[in-house]
């Protein structure tokens, strides 16, 4: 199935395994120093049914406005330590980064109705063109711009792969348990 | 303050003025030129690649992944900006002739082309102090940008502009193995270091492999045989270029795909290099370079003409 959805979300618990998702609306910023402070202090902004997108953006001002230079996603297994609690406190309805998470993800978004999307690595430079504008920046002066919390306007942004979704099922691990066989049988036969 | 830093910057232009010949000052302009094509325009050879492998790919999940990618490179080209928001680390391969007249102004040419670079393709600032954690915020510190030197007769210079991602980097591996395993076990270890790798590198990637030599080597050539021959190429000897074939339909057996996410399309292609080894040591260096495969080459001749491909 292929959405194409505007934040905030009211039910994450529809997508499938594979589904591509394209987000319009807001999207919100938050990697490792962001899941801390968030967590620590509370949320500046509603963040029920939000997507949160693990990324630290090139972000340049040019006469007075922030403009988005290259924005592609981070390897979210960081943001595993803490990614639970911040499901639990926040209630988001999409996480969206690189890679994939763990058990102690899929047990909190099975719990609280969410799921992980991953966005195609690499891709900075789609992603800045489907940014329209920078809506607000949270936490910039202690944070520095990689780490702050981001709040960007998104016009079709994606394409976002379902792979963890609400249902405690991860892709991640039907490819590695292929990939393992696959091995197997490759270092059989190498002569 | 800005009126400060305006005249230290005219000030600073006017330094670099009298002490480098015109010559020079083109060379810093056409390095910056070609740290600027290298991070908008992806190579042409991994553009073919990536678009052959998205025609012949049979899983949709990895077709949806190759298609963002050909998208994303197509922007970035479009509007000039860096295909990935990781920059790279600047690092230079640099093939010099011994009567290059301006061998003692490279480095400082470099260095500077790359603070410039940073404020204008922008680049983000990717050097820090281990130590201190601090960044230097211009991608310059000690020993970077990293400069690899070689020489050869000449009196020309070809500087390859290769900056390197982080995530892909991560995935390099250097293995000293027993000599009796042979290229058996060369072939299991690469295969079985791509399977672990995983999706992290951001595959699809292109697999370089070093043997023999010592450590350091086995992984200089492991890096140049990833990043400075063209996919699709292959080794003049005959077993070499063998054992380049079987590793690339290894590697896309594994089904890791485009991003980790399955399919037929896991490595672009796989370059094996090798140098003579000590009798007791095989070692065996394995460098990942990402699908964004950055690459240019500066030209320059004995009379200071450049030119950027």
């Amino acid at each position: 199935m292929e959405y194409h959805e505007k934040t905030p979300i009211a039910d994450a618990r529809k997508y499938k395994l594979g589904d591509v998702i394209y987000i319009t609306g807001q999207l919100v910023l938050a990697r490792d120093e962001a899941h801390k402070k968030l967590l620590e202090e509370g949320a500046p902004i509603d963040l029920k049914g939000s997507v949160i997108y693990h990324c630290g953006p090139v972000v340049t001002k040019r006469n007075g406005e922030w403009k988005v230079v290259a924005a592609g996603p981070t390897t979210s297994i960081r943001m595993e330590i803490f990614e639970d609690q911040f499901i639990e406190k926040f209630h988001p309805a999409i996480i969206v980064g690189k890679g994939g998470m763990g058990e102690k993800t899929l047990k909190a978004l099975k719990e609280h109705g969410a799921v992980y999307a991953a966005y195609t690595g690499g891709c900075g430079a789609l992603a800045a063109e489907r940014i329209k504008s920078v809506k607000e920046v949270h936490f910039l002066d202690e944070l520095g711009i990689p780490e702050a919390v981001w709040v960007f306007n998104v016009e079709e942004f994606g394409p976002l792969v379902v792979t963890m979704d609400a249902h405690g099922n991860s892709y991640y691990e039907n490819v590695d348990e292929k990939a393992k066989k696959n091995l197997e049988s490759i270092l059989k036969n190498i002569k | 303050m800005e009126v400060i830093n305006f005249f230290m910057l005219v000030m600073k232009f006017f330094l670099i003025l009298q002490t480098m010949p015109p010559q020079v000052i083109c060379m810093i302009d056409e390095i910056v030129e070609a740290i600027r094509r290298a991070e908008t325009e992806l190579s042409e050879d991994t553009v073919a690649a990536l678009k052959k492998a998205y025609e012949k790919e049979t899983n949709d999940m990895a077709k949806t992944q190759l298609k963002a990618i050909i998208e994303n490179f197509t922007v970035a080209k479009k509007s000039s900006l860096p295909m990935c928001q990781d920059t790279g680390l600047q690092t230079f391969f640099i093939d010099m002739g011994y009567d290059f007249p301006y061998r003692k102004e490279l480095k400082s040419a470099i260095t500077e082309a790359v603070r410039r670079a940073t404020k204008e393709v922008p680049l983000r600032p990717n050097a820090v102090h281990p130590f201190l954690h601090k960044n230097s915020g211009d991608n310059t510190g000690r020993f970077v940008p990293y400069i690899h030197w070689e020489l050869r007769e000449g009196d020309d210079v070809v500087i390859h502009v290769i900056p390197k991602g982080g995530g892909s980097e991560n995935m390099s591996g250097l293995y000293m193995l027993p000599p009796g395993v042979g290229i058996k076990g060369i072939k299991k270890t690469v295969v079985e270091h791509i399977f672990k790798s995983g999706g992290k590198p951001c595959p699809p990637t292109i697999i370089g492999v070093g043997i023999g030599g010592g450590a350091d080597l086995a992984l200089t050539l492991a890096k140049k045989a990833a990043i400075l021959r063209p996919i699709g190429s292959r080794h003049e000897e005959d077993f070499v270029a063998q054992l380049e074939d079987e590793l690339y339909e290894m590697a896309n057996k594994l089904g890791i795909g485009p991003m980790g996410l399955g399919g037929d399309t896991t490595v672009l292609d796989v370059h094996v290099e090798y140098a003579h080894r000590h009798p007791a040591t095989l070692p065996l260096g394995i460098v990942t370079q990402c699908w964004a495969n950055r690459k240019r080459k500066v030209m320059i001749d004995a009379n200071g003409h450049v030119e950027v491909v």
